[in-house]
């Protein structure tokens, strides 16, 4: 096998970068190399992981199994009501239906589900077979959208067509179609719509609860608990309220132009975004209630008068211990760095895989000397870097995992596998907590790169 | 209730697959590819289907999972596939440096037409495969067969590449075993080895997807079926061949190529299929049985007898792949328990009838549906229910709103471990079974029994 350092294909040096070594650059919005084990996936993920959590519509896949199979409930995102959202529907395509068409299928599964579960609305996601074999899925959809009067929406989700963030604006162009056919009236003045939480372990339930606490109404989750109706009147909110840098900002974008809603980008992930977030949104509101903001400080002081007391124990076990992140968007990037930097803790590799060029600058301008910088990066070279800064714990996704305790090293999933919600101040505390929980297990006393005079007694002995 | 949905009520569905029962052709192959040592498994199209098949894989083994990627763009699906093969075959002999890339194909590239045969060889002209090195292919579309299928193909592949015969027969058996666990994959050479059977066995995953904690990550592991190994099969006595569906075309291949003579049986899971593979090993090879292994079988056959009846009578629903359902089938009927549901969702000529004259002294109706989907299975279980359920991780919905106990048994397993540790075949493997069905069925009872009911000894 090839040494460490050369484990990066040339092709690739541009997508890394060490802060402090070389002037700034970072290549990014690139296509995979072919042959690279990539962490990426596709357009048609993309699509699913922002529309999925709708929990009152028909997501239906027309393709072949492996799509919907794999998509089937993997991600917590939590329904107050319906669950209609966590069962696998698929056509399920056959050779037959490859060489003559899928349309007819597609048209009966789809009057089937609908007349069984009666959903407000149905989205119907195409995948890269359905590309390649032309079936027209916007006609089918349309059929069916007159004889049953539902919305019925096709996700242009065709896998090849690009990355995940593709499919997020395929799923952004989706949802859009239903913004602006709903009543509004009734709705408050101080209103916002949440853009871009997925009620991951009820992460959503902890915002609105903020937002209530400071008087503004939540005309819409998008998606967490989502539903159709709300979706249909986001229209009628004054503000949108938009978390992470990829999967519902171009929702956003359309709903200013169309309808004139301002949004403001936030993240509620460690305290001071999470509490900059809320003082944004109250400052947007000061004009018509100048009560807003006195009422934010004072949620904002009393969470941290709850919090901060929490965190001290951690911090004094997690001073100096070393992180290294990589996550799907950059934007979670930027708060994860500040918060492991209120732990204390130091950031040495910070990356993503569909981050623009915008975000690496910022990563860039808030990190240390010394930090690896990357982008779209692969197993090896995540380990090689882990190795090189001997890090304490490793922030990632499903695939990263395992990496991490391969190599003795502690994890916390901040992806979809996550457990406890990360979002808000409660939420800072149990990142901190999972943080240390992971970081000061006894267990990586026996994993054989920390202790080598276990090792050494063993082969002393033997 | 999560499966609320669910009507009691069953009608024909032609159009529509809920809740399948099975999974697509290329996460079988690049499992089976996993089991050659120094082998990139490698999926020609979208980089969308090789991510979800490594987190699923992932999810089941708590490994990591290697593979790469032809990454398709819209350009590869409109003028094919071939100059990203070629790109990504010098990419991963560069950098990665396996001895083989296992390149399956998907849905899209199979859509497309792109002959892999013909890059292959094109990026071999190119010299971009480095001697001795070798580039393997499997054709795995999904709009056909399913994970199984996939794993079938991916391993007679490795006979069509490599097996080679020199004339010279060996003293060795080939056994092919099956789309199992990596520690059932262990097992079964413990026990060939315990008979003093020489073997090949491919693939080979033990050691690869359930290895141990080195404090090191290594992109190819220890484990797998080595090249030299591959190339040796064409001299083997015998072939044995585990579970008809997953090794059954790999073996006949390699008859047909080198003339190696194979026996097909079913996994051996249970007492009598695993008779049934000792007895094969025995003859073939010409060797006892030892004390060692007739000990084990002792030790199943008691627990079978000192527990019978609380196996007796109980109702059992079933969902799994086809080689598996029939033999656990029979392991079940064989302890007086009763499968009334049972479903795959991999299609197939034969499996029903083989399950009919499995069950046919079971004294109760019984469903089978080749191709089904959970949404039937629950149904069934809905109109006629059981006392246990056995199948994979996505049961957990059926049982936990009907309030039936689960034993957790094939793939995917997304929620347990143990699975890729402690085999399931052999006697061991047996035993291993019966005390999960007993602890499940026991627990109930437990758990359901009036105070004064509640017994210590049981
Ligand atoms: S396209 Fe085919 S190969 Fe890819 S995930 Fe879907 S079913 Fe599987
Ligand atoms: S076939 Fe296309 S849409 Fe489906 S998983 Fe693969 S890349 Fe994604």
């Amino acid at each position: 096998m090839s040494n460490e350092s050369q484990l990066i294909f040339e092709e690739r040096e541009d997508q890394i970068h060490r802060k402090g070594e070389q002037p700034y650059r970072l290549a990014c919005d690139r296509d995979s190399l072919a042959g690279a084990v990539s962490q990426r996936a596709c357009v048609f993920c993309g699509s699913r992981v922002v529309l999925y959590p709708i929990a009152d519509a028909l997501h239906l896949v027309h393709g072949p199994i492996g799509c919907a199979a794999y998509t089937w409930d993997i991600r917590g995102a939590l329904s107050s009501g319906p669950e209609l959202h966590r069962l696998s529907f698929s056509t399920d395509l056959q050779e037959k239906d490859v060489i003559f068409g899928g349309e007819e299928k597609l048209h009966r599964a789809l009057i089937e589900l609908i007349d069984r579960h009666g959903p407000k609305a149905a989205f119907v996601y195409s995948t890269c077979i359905v590309g390649i074999i032309g079936d027209d899925l916007a006609a089918v959809c349309r059929r069916v959208s007159k004889e049953k009067e539902l919305p019925v929406i096709p996700v242009q989700s065709e896998g090849f067509k690009g990355n995940k963030r593709a499919g997020y604006h395929a799923a952004c162009k989706a949802m859009f179609e239903l913004v602006g056919t709903g009543d509004v009236s009734g709705i408050s003045p101080l209103s916002v719509n949440i853009l871009g939480d997925f009620n991951l372990a009820g992460e959503i339930w902890i915002i609105r609860e903020y937002f209530q606490r400071m008087g503004i109404e939540t005309v819409a989750n998008i998606t967490g608990d989502g539903r159709v109706d709300d979706l249909r009147r986001t229209h009628g909110a004054a503000l949108n309220v938009v978390q992470c840098s990829g999967a519902t900002m171009d929702l956003a974008k359309m709903m200013q132009e169309k309808f004139g809603t301002p949004f403001i980008r936030v993240s509620y992930f460690g305290v001071e975004d999470m509490a900059e977030s809320l003082y944004a949104v109250a400052r947007f509101f000061e004009k018509q209630d100048s009560n807003v903001l006195s009422r934010t400080q004072e949620l904002v002081h009393e969470e941290l008068s709850v919090l901060l007391p929490q965190l001290k124990e951690f911090r004094q076990a997690l001073r100096g211990k070393k992180a290294a992140i990589y996550v799907g968007g950059a934007f979670k990037a930027f708060s994860l760095v500040k918060a492991f930097r209120l732990l204390g803790m130091k950031v040495v590799l910070v990356g993503s895989q569909t981050g623009t060029a915008e975000d690496y600058q910022e990563l860039h301008e808030i990190t240390d000397e010394g930090t690896i910088i990357v982008d779209d990066s692969n197993p090896l070279e995540l380990s090689s870097f882990l190795k090189e800064k001997d890090v304490d714990i490793f922030v990632g996704g499903v695939k990263e995992r395992p990496i991490a305790y391969k190599l003795g090293v502690g994890f916390c999933d901040h992806n979809h596998e996550r457990k406890e919600p990360l979002e808000g101040f409660v939420g800072m505390f149990n990142f901190a907590r999972e943080v240390y929980t992971s970081v000061m297990s006894p267990v990586w006393r026996f994993v054989p790169r920390r202790s080598r005079t276990l090792a050494e007694e063993r082969f002393a002995g033997s | 209730m999560l499966l609320r949905h669910t009507p009691k009520e069953i009608t024909e569905r032609t159009a529509l697959t809920v809740n399948p029962a099975k999974t697509c052709q290329p996460i079988g192959a690049m499992y089976a590819a996993l089991g050659i040592h120094n082998c990139l498994p490698h999926s020609h199209g979208s980089q969308g289907c090789c991510a979800y098949h490594r987190s699923t894989l992932t999810r089941h083994y708590k490994e990591p999972v290697m593979a790469g990627t032809s990454s398709f763009t819209e350009g590869a699906s409109v003028f094919g596939g071939q100059a990203n093969l070629l790109q990504a075959i010098d990419n991963i002999f560069t950098i990665y440096e396996p001895d083989v890339i296992a390149v399956h194909t998907t849905c899209l590239s199979e859509t497309i037409g792109d002959d892999i045969v013909q890059i292959a060889a094109k990026a071999k002209d190119d010299g971009k495969v480095p001697t001795g090195k070798y580039v393997i292919h499997a054709n795995t579309p999904s709009y056909a067969g399913s994970h199984v299928t996939g794993f079938a193909n991916m391993t007679k592949a490795m006979v069509d590449y490599f097996a080679q015969s020199t004339g010279r027969r060996e003293d060795v058996v080939n056994i092919v075993p099956g789309y199992v666990e990596p520690c059932d994959m262990r097992e079964i050479r413990r026990l060939a080895n315990e008979m003093g059977v020489r073997t090949i066995l491919f693939p080979d995953t033990s050691n690869v997807l359930n290895g141990p904690q080195t404090g090191r990550y290594q992109m190819f592991p220890n484990g797998g079926v080595t090249i030299e190994e591959l190339i040796k099969t064409g001299d083997s006595r015998a072939t044995i061949a585990l579970g008809r569906l997953a090794s059954g075309p790999a073996a006949r291949a390699l008859d047909g190529k080198c003339k190696v003579p194979c026996e097909i049986l079913d996994l051996p899971i249970g007492l009598r299929q695993t008779d049934l593979f000792v007895d094969a090993l025995r003859k073939i090879a010409g060797v006892n049985v030892p004390d060692s292994i007739n000990i084990e079988r002792g030790q199943l056959l008691d627990v079978m007898t000192d527990m019978h009846q609380y196996f007796y009578g109980k109702k059992v629903g079933l969902v799994g792949d086809p080689d598996q359902l029939i033999a656990l089938t029979d392991f079940l009927v064989s302890i007086d328990m009763q499968p009334i549901h049972i479903v795959t969702g991999t299609p197939g000529k034969k499996f029903e009838q083989r399950i009919r004259e499995i069950t046919a002294a079971v004294p109760h109706a019984v469903n089978v549906r080749v191709g089904g989907d959970m949404l039937l299975f629950h149904q069934w279980v809905k109109n006629q229910p059981v006392d246990l359920l056995i199948g994979n991780t996505y049961l957990k919905y059926i049982a936990r709103d009907e309030d039936i106990p689960l034993v957790r048994f094939g793939f995917p397993i997304l929620d347990r471990v143990g699975h890729s540790y402690l085999p399931t075949v052999g006697y061991r493997g047996g035993l291993r079974l019966l005390e999960k069905i007993l602890d499940a069925l026991l627990d109930r009872m437990d758990r359901d029994a009036p105070e004064e009911r509640f017994e210590l000894v049981m």
